[in-house]
């Protein structure tokens, strides 16, 4: 059984992620309050737990740091730079901690000490910890209840030295609140008494409050005022539509229209609050607050929808992993009775069978999804990075991210962590330029890196973008040569010498600066995407910038495949390339003179002899088909004898002798028994170019 | 500028007790024994707001009340009166007289202040 240390650890490293997150992000956006509340609760939360984890130190260290953000929660301090450099340090600190409960190395006991003074030094002087603590006890846990208040004073409200402005001000500390101010009882100019109150107002007020406190506030004035206040939406009520009432309902029901005038005017069937306003039977400041009432619960509503949709359970991943393992074993069990089953000519085992593969079918597609995560928190992570590089450099660089919601199974994104830094730190470094620099040239002096990712078929393509310098094609051609992985003679186009930048011991970085340029290149990033089945590619405008593709499978553990065979051997090509299958003619063979190329549609489309390629010395059928792959927009033909059918494909690694053969990229089991070698298609196209390159040139 | 308040009370210890609270919460004090101290020291001195007792020798605070709300420069002046739990139909009576609020006897620093800040926020 997981100890309740661990359980707290993981809660804990999880609540520091996000503590920087909303930290690093309220950088940007210093007033927004749900940030703020974000930074409060990940700190309230983890000094909670700590404690009844027994990490009686690191509760009191966030109890610190919590009281800060209490005061700007309540609007008594301003986020400024240096608070946010303050927390993220205690955040690293609190890290430290959270390791050490669990046996790591003890934290330095001065640096606690200096970080609780400098939170101590921010909080007013007459704050007693006492106080602080009482106060911090019970945030917004309770329900919350929504209001609907109209607050009508009596004329002469002023002559009893009553400002209704101080009034709506309280309401405002009871919780969130929407104001609108009535005119319509405002008089002519000629008519206006200076020292009479004409305006009355409609609240909506969110609050952990009852009726009571709302009225209390009122109190002095009970007697010389309008008071109107009704409960219009309730938190913990479990029935509620997403819906709230329409805008006619809700001036029913408070009295601005009277119900027979809102039917007649919605027999007019055009947009109630144009015909009301047009007809003067409504306000229009009472139409505007009635849509704010509308919209605030609305709002309300789906937030709470979308809190109760992301509940979720904790469960550790190998046991993921092992259920993966085992919905693999299960699909080629599958496989052999679908195949039994079809030998058996057995009707009833055949319907069973049947079944048993769409259910297997159902599980694995689920089973996979659970280990799909959001790259929302692997994005968050490089805020800090990015921000840190850049104060580091001397450059301003602000990060953005764009399609965060995006999902990969986490076997991938743990394993692109590693080359995503590369890429980001390399575009900080030799892509954005200093900040005088951009100003000379017209640009922003703030750079922005930009990292997204969107889904592409069975892929997902991911993005590292700067708006630098852009990558510089002639020093890149100068280098390559200099370094000898180029000849004087060979011609390249643009793209090729962009992607020379990958090649093992490529460097153009002119100074080795601490951050990158040490002699670890873009090949490694290269080998680490390879290794995920994925593919990079990169493109550059001079002075507009780079951008790094990042093309990744969505699941490393199971594939579509479609199954082949040549002679007795079968294979499995990855059936997100495949276009289609057609048969070769053997008269459009002769046409091409031995050149592999075959007429599709009118188009001429290159192909690879995957009975020559293996040298697979079979008797070749007369007919033999070619499926066409997309491989990355460009169109290869592989020969195969049969086409099988549609494969579910275990993908299992081939062991170490084999790792290093090209045009492979794992193998499977079928039904039966047998080994199918999945085949690597890329890499067959490039060698196949490559070969016919030579032949022809030794011509 | 700190906010200036009068406060109003024969009893020493609650004009202690008042003067504390409310230049702990960093507002300008003055005081008054009565109601007719009051009045005489409110000639020369400008206020932004005025914490009366009711029950008081010479000029008790309702007729305070009334008097300075007719001063033409403190029609809008806040007031609060401090009543005793033994005396509700008094709140009446200095609502009509013109009393902004009230605050009951015995009190709590932090219910002084609260109802202070509704009227006359520091």
């Amino acid at each position: 059984m997981t100890s309740l240390l661990e359980t707290f650890k993981d809660e804990a490293l999880e609540l520091l992620q996000e503590l920087e997150a909303a930290l690093l992000a309220l950088e940007e956006t210093p007033g927004d309050s749900p940030l703020i509340d974000r930074v409060f609760r990940a700190l309230h939360t983890l000094k909670g737990s700590g404690g009844l984890a027994g990490c009686e130190e690191l509760a009191g260290f966030c109890h610190e740091a919590e009281t800060v953000f209490d005061l700007v929660r309540s609007g008594q301090r301003v986020i400024d730079r240096d608070l946010v450099t303050l927390t993220l340090s205690a955040q690293d600190h609190l890290k430290g901690m959270v390791l050490a409960a669990m046996g790591g190395p003890p934290v330095d006991d001065d640096l606690t000490a200096e970080l609780v003074a400098a939170f101590q030094a921010l909080l007013p002087p007459r704050e007693t910890p006492a106080t602080a603590q009482s106060r911090t006890e019970h945030p917004g846990e309770q329900n919350q209840d929504t209001y609907r208040i109209r607050f009508r004073p009596a004329t002469g409200i002023f002559r009893q030295g009553i400002q209704p402005q101080l009034l709506l001000a309280e309401l405002a500390r009871l919780g969130e609140t929407v104001i609108v101010a009535q005119l319509d009882s405002i008089p002519p100019l000629d008519q206006i008494d200076p020292e009479n109150c004409y305006l009355y107002w409609d609240i909506i007020l969110t609050t952990t409050g009852d009726e009571d406190s709302i009225r209390d506030i009122f109190i002095f004035v009970e007697d010389a005022c309008e008071l109107l206040i009704q409960k219009v939406d309730e938190d913990g009520l479990l029935d509620h539509p997403e819906d709230y009432k329409r805008l006619g309902e809700i001036l029913v029901e408070r009295g601005d229209l009277p119900r027979e005038d809102l039917e007649r005017y919605l027999k007019q069937k055009r947009r109630l609050g144009d015909t009301l306003i047009e007809a003067g039977a409504v306000d229009d400041g009472k139409i505007r607050s009635a849509l704010a009432e509308q919209e605030r619960i609305q709002k309300l509503r789906r937030q709470r929808q979308a809190s109760d949709q992301t509940e979720s359970i904790r469960v550790r991943s190998e046991r993921l992993d092992n259920l993966v393992n085992l919905v693999g074993e299960m699909v080629t069990v599958q496989a052999r009775l679908t195949q039994l089953a079809g030998q058996r000519l057995d009707a009833e085992l055949l319907a069973v069978a049947e079944e048993v593969e769409r259910l297997t079918w159902d599980l694995r597609d689920q089973v996979l999804t659970i280990r799909m995560l959001p790259l929302d928190g692997t994005f968050g992570k490089f805020r800090r990075l990015v921000r840190d590089l850049g104060a580091e450099l001397g450059k301003d660089v602000i990060m953005h991210s764009e399609g965060g919601e995006t999902e990969l199974d986490k076997t991938v994104i743990d394993q692109l962590n590693d080359p995503l830094v590369h890429l980001v730190r390399n575009s900080i470094d030799h892509g954005i330029e200093l900040p005088g620099v951009r100003q000379a040239i017209g640009k922003p002096a703030k750079g922005c890196i930009t990292l997204s990712a969107k889904h592409s078929g069975a892929h997902v393509l991911l993005t590292v973008a700067d708006d630098g310098a852009g990558l510089n094609v002639d020093r890149i051609r100068a280098k390559a040569l200099e370094q000898g992985l180029i000849t004087a003679g060979s011609e390249l186009s643009e793209r090729d010498v962009l992607n020379l930048i990958f090649l093992p011991g490529f460097s153009t970085a002119r100074q080795v600066s601490n951050v990158s340029g040490r002699g670890v290149g873009m090949d490694v990033v290269r080998q680490a995407i390879d290794a995920l089945r994925g593919s990079i590619e990169v493109q550059s405008q001079p002075g507009q910038g780079t951008a790094f593709t990042i093309k990744l499978p969505l699941t490393l553990a199971i594939i579509d495949g479609l199954l082949v065979n040549i002679g007795s051997d079968q294979f499995v090509l990855p059936l997100s390339a495949v276009e289609e299958c057609i048969e070769l003619d053997r008269n459009a063979l002769s046409a091409a003179h031995g050149r592999n190329l075959v007429k599709v549609r009118g188009e001429i489309v290159p192909y690879v002899d995957l009975r020559d390629e293996f040298r697979l010395v079979d008797n070749r059928p007369d007919v033999e088909q070619v499926v066409i792959a997309n491989l990355e927009g460009l169109r290869v033909g592989f020969v195969v004898d049969h086409v099988i059918g549609e494969h579910q494909t275990v993908i299992k690694n081939l062991g170490r002798m084999y790792r290093d053969i090209s045009g492979i990229s794992g193998a499977t089991i079928l039904g039966d028994g047998r080994v199918a070698l999945i085949l690597d298609l890329p890499q067959l196209a490039e060698r196949a170019e490559q070969s016919e390159k030579k032949r022809f040139t030794a011509l | 500028m700190r906010k200036r308040v009068m406060t109003v009370d024969d009893s020493a210890t609650v004009r202690q007790i008042l003067k504390m609270t409310l230049e702990e919460a960093s507002y300008q004090v003055f005081q008054a024994e009565d109601g007719q101290d009051a009045l005489e020291k409110l000639i020369d001195q400008e206020i932004d707001l005025l914490v009366t007792d009711l029950n008081m020798p010479r000029l008790d605070g309702i007729e305070l009340i009334k008097q300075v709300r007719q001063s033409p420069g403190r029609r809008f002046l806040p007031i609060i009166m401090l009543t005793s739990e033994s005396h509700p139909e008094k709140k009446q009576a200095g609502k009509a007289a013109g009393a902004s609020g009230w605050i009951v006897k015995p009190f709590k620093p932090t219910q002084l202040l609260a109802v202070v800040r509704m009227v006359c926020p520091s």
